[in-house]
Formats: C-alpha cells, structure tokens, sequence
C-alpha cells in the first residue's frame, strides 16, 4: 500500500515537471537548456524512435552510419554522422522542438509543437486534426532522441 | 545539407513510346520559373530502368488496359438522349489537344476547368446523363486516361494568363504554403529536393504531365487530385477535397510548372 502510493506519488511528481509545447523557453539561438521531463534520456529507445516510420522517421531524411542496419537512409537533410561533436544537447533537444529558429523555412519538422499550424491533420488519416493535437514525439521521446543523438561522435 | 542532389539520377535519356510517339522529358522552363529550375524533368526521369521500360511500350504499360475501357465507354450510349461520346466527337482523336491545354478558362462556366470537369459537363448538359462519373471514380479516370493517351507527345501548354490569371495565382500560392502538421510545402519536397531520396523514394520536380498515371503501388490508375491528396496526408495535414476549386487551382498552376514537357498518361510511377 505504502509502496503503490509512493509510486503514485512519484509518477504525479514527474507528470508535473513535464514542459508542455507552449512553455518551452527557447534561447535566441535556437537551444533548449532545460529537460523537458528532468528524466534522463534512454539512448536505445531514442533509436528506436528516430527509426520508426509512425515516430521519428528520421531516416527519411536522415543517413546515420550507426544505424545502417537499417534500410533507406534518406538524403533530404545531412548526415547526423558526428552530430554530437556540431552540437551540444541544449542545441540537439532545440533543434528536435523546432528547428525554425536555427533553420528558417527548414523542411525539418518541428517535433514539440502543437499549434500554428495551416490545415493539419488528425495523423496520417486526412482528417482534420483534434482539438487536443499532441506533439509528433512526446516529451521523453525528444530526451531520448537527444541521447541516441549525444552518442554520436564519430564521423 | 537540403539541395538538389541529382547525383543518382541519370539524365539524357530520350523515351520514345512505341518506337514513334517522341516524349520530351527534360527541357527549359516556362519563364516564370527561370532562376528557379535550370531545367524541368518529368518524373519518368527519376525512376527505374524497369518502371521507365514499362512506359516505353504499349504492351508493357498497364495503364493502357485503362485506355481500353475509356474507349468502350467513348463508344456506348449513355443518358436520355441516346448519345454516345462519339456521336459528337467522332473519335478520341478528335480530342488529341485537349491534355496538352487543360485546365483552361471556360467562357461559359465562367471557371478554370480541368478534363474531369469537362467530361461531367458533357456528361450532365449534353447528354441527359443522372448519374455522371464521380470526379475520382473508376469510369472517369479511364476516360481521362483515354484522352490523355491520344494527346501523347504533345508539348504541355496551358494558359496561365488572361481571365485563368486569378485562379492560376491561388495555385502558386497553395504549392508555396506548408500545410500539416510538418509543415511542408510541394516546393519543400518538389523544387528544392527533387532528385533526393526521402527514404526509398527518389523525389521528382512533381509535375502532372503523365496524368492519369498508372501507379504500381496501386495497382490502377490515379487521378492528379489523388495524388495531391496523398502529398498533403503525407505531412499530417488535412488535404482539399478532391474536385475542389483548390485542387483546380493547384492543378493548373502545377500543370504549368511543366509547359514545355510532352503529354505522357497514362505514365508508369511507383
Ligand atoms: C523532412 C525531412 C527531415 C526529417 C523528417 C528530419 N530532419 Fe533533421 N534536418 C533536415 C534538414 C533538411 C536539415 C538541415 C537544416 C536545413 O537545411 O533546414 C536537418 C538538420 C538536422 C540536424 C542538424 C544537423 C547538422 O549537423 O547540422 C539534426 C541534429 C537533425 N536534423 C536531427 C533530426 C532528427 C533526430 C530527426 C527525427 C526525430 C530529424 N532530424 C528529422 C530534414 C529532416
Ligand atoms: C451532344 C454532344 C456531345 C456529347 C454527346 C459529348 N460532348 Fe464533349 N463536347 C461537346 C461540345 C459542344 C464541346 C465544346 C464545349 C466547350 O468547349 O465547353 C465539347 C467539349 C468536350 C471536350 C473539350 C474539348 C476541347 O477541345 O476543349 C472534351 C474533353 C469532351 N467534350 C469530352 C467528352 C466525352 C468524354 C464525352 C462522353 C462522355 C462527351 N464529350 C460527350 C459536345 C458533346
Ligand atoms: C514530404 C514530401 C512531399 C511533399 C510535401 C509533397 N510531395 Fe508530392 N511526392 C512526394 C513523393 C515522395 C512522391 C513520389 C516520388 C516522386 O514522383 O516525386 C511525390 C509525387 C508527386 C507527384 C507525382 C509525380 C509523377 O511524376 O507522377 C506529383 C504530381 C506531386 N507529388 C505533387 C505534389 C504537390 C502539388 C504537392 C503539394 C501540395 C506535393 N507533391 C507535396 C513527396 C512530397
């Protein structure tokens, strides 16, 4: 009992310090320094985000050598082969929620944005989108992203 | 970064569709788009020698047992007043120029109209037809593709100016918006990553000169409006109806983006 309500206690907590879309603070050149959950990022299911179609699809536009097991690396954006050493996390995690600020008009989407958008869609369904429109990744899904990202260093 | 990145594709290749329809597949641009295409491709260009081969013949273009059932329904009465499409218009042949010039201005209507709408408008005026094509049905993709294949060859040339001016302007400024939730424009993918792959697929410039156009994935034959609804869906957006005055719009607008290149439907795409 006591046990259940600590978790319960903890999960609460935790719920709380999530940043939603509309609060991020972002720095004038484009970085994000805060967590958005305080939790630290799991690098494998931040891989495991980046390469699924339904989230990431990173590899769309994206090739990592890292993850060449994979197949159909994209070659709309660059390499992210070093992407740690080009930038720092705030940088990655500012990059992940709207990269507009670093690239103008960049076809990057921003991954932690809920509104401001022209005709959007409820997914991949074509229908309009609900009032309740989530972000394309949630909050711990960009810290895991920006994990995975963090590692790598080599070119 | 982002740019045209046309190293995996092999230009300079000439398509000539069964050994005497010549097709211009890549040529300069109309001169609105001088500054921002060196050259306009059709999307034949981007891709496999084997989907390429599939166009260059008859016989190996699915797309043409389409044709075949578009030139049944040309043949066969429909509506109150006993006609068919041929009581008319004798052959589709009589036709051949109407792809290569469409959408274009109707006097009449007062509107820019595409094929579809011509067709509905002989359709429900001319022959007492209750129950006309629905503008993305089986029936009516295959007259189209019908008219499409006799206008093969044909230099793209639709009327941007005079009274298609208005129309032809909400069209450019629905392919330079960006819609959905990503956020993307038909420039994003189309105009500045044309030749890049986006996972499997290598993008093309976007251009409509092979409408109706046979796709493998589908199995069939897709209309335009189709096609530009997958491309909106495919950014988590909520797309126009198919037949909308937008799509209209964007459709002439798109189809001028290719003044230059020749009629292809029914083309041969992934
Ligand atoms: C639709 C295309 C597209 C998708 C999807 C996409 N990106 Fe990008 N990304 C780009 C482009 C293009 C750039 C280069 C900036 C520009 O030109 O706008 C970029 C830049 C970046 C950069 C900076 C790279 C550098 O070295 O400068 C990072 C990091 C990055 N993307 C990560 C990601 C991650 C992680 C995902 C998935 C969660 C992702 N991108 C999804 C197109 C995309
Ligand atoms: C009773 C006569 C009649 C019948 C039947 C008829 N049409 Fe027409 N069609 C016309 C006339 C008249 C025009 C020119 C009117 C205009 O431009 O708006 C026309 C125009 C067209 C055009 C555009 C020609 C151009 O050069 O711009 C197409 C395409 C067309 N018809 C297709 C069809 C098809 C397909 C059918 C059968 C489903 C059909 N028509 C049946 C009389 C007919
Ligand atoms: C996220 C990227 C993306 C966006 C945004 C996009 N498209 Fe596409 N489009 C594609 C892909 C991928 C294909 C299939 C490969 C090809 O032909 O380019 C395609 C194919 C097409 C084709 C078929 C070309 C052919 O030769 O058969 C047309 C036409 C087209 N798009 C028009 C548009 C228009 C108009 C818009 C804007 C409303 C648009 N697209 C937006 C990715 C996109």
């Amino acid at each position: 009992m006591l046990l259940a309500a600590t978790i319960g206690l903890a999960a609460t907590s935790l719920q709380a310090d999530v940043i939603a879309p509309g609060d991020v603070v972002m720095t004038e050149y484009g970085e994000v320094t805060e967590s958005l959950t305080g939790v630290p990022g799991d690098p494998a299911r931040g891989q495991a985000i980046m390469v699924d179609r339904g989230q990431g699809n990173c590899l769309a536009c994206h090739q990592v050598t890292a993850l060449d097991h994979e197949p159909w690396h994209g070659e709309v954006g660059p390499s992210l082969d070093g992407v740690a050493t080009r930038w720092d996390e705030a940088a990655l995690r500012g990059l992940l929620v709207n990269a507009d600020t670093v690239f103008p008009d960049s076809i990057m989407p921003a991954f932690y944005k809920v509104s401001g958008f022209v005709r959007p869609g409820d997914g991949f369904t074509t229908r309009p989108a609900p009032a309740d429109l989530q972000p394309m990744l949630a909050a711990q899904d960009i810290e895991d992203v920006v994990a995975f990202l963090m590692t790598l260093t080599d070119y | 970064a982002a740019g045209v990145g046309l190293a995996d594709i092999r230009t300079g290749d000439s398509l000539v569709i069964n050994g005497e329809i010549e097709i211009v597949t890549e040529t300069a641009p109309p001169p609105f788009l001088e500054g921002v295409f060196s050259t306009i491709y059709s999307g034949w260009v981007f891709r496999t020698d084997e989907t390429r081969a599939m166009e260059a013949d008859d016989f190996d273009n699915p797309g043409m047992l389409y044709v075949e059932q578009g030139l049944e329904a040309f043949n066969t009465a429909m509506g109150t007043e006993g006609n068919s499409c041929a009581t008319c218009h004798e052959t589709p042949e009589t036709l051949s120029t109407v792809r290569a010039t469409y959408p274009q201005w109707d006097e009449e209507h007062g509107t820019v109209q595409t094929v579809e709408m011509q067709i509905l408008e002989c359709q429900t005026e001319r022959m007492g037809v209750a129950e006309p094509y629905g503008y993305d049905s089986q029936e009516m993709r295959n007259m189209a593709a019908l008219i499409a294949s006799v206008g093969r060859g044909q230099t793209i040339n639709v009327a941007i100016d005079g009274p298609a001016a208005e129309t032809w302007a909400l069209g450019e400024e629905i392919y330079y918006t960006a819609y959905g939730q990503m956020e993307l424009s038909c420039a994003h993918c189309h105009e500045r990553n044309y030749g890049n792959l986006i996972r499997a697929d290598h993008l093309s410039q976007g251009q409509v000169n092979g409408f109706p156009t046979y796709r493998l994935k589908n199995a069939n034959i897709v209309s335009v409006h189709n096609r530009f609804r997958g491309c909106i869906r495919d950014t988590r957006g909520e797309p126009y109806a198919i037949g909308s005055p937008e799509f209209v719009a964007l459709e002439l607008y798109v189809a001028s983006r290719g003044n230059g290149l020749s009629v292809e439907g029914p083309a041969v795409r992934n």
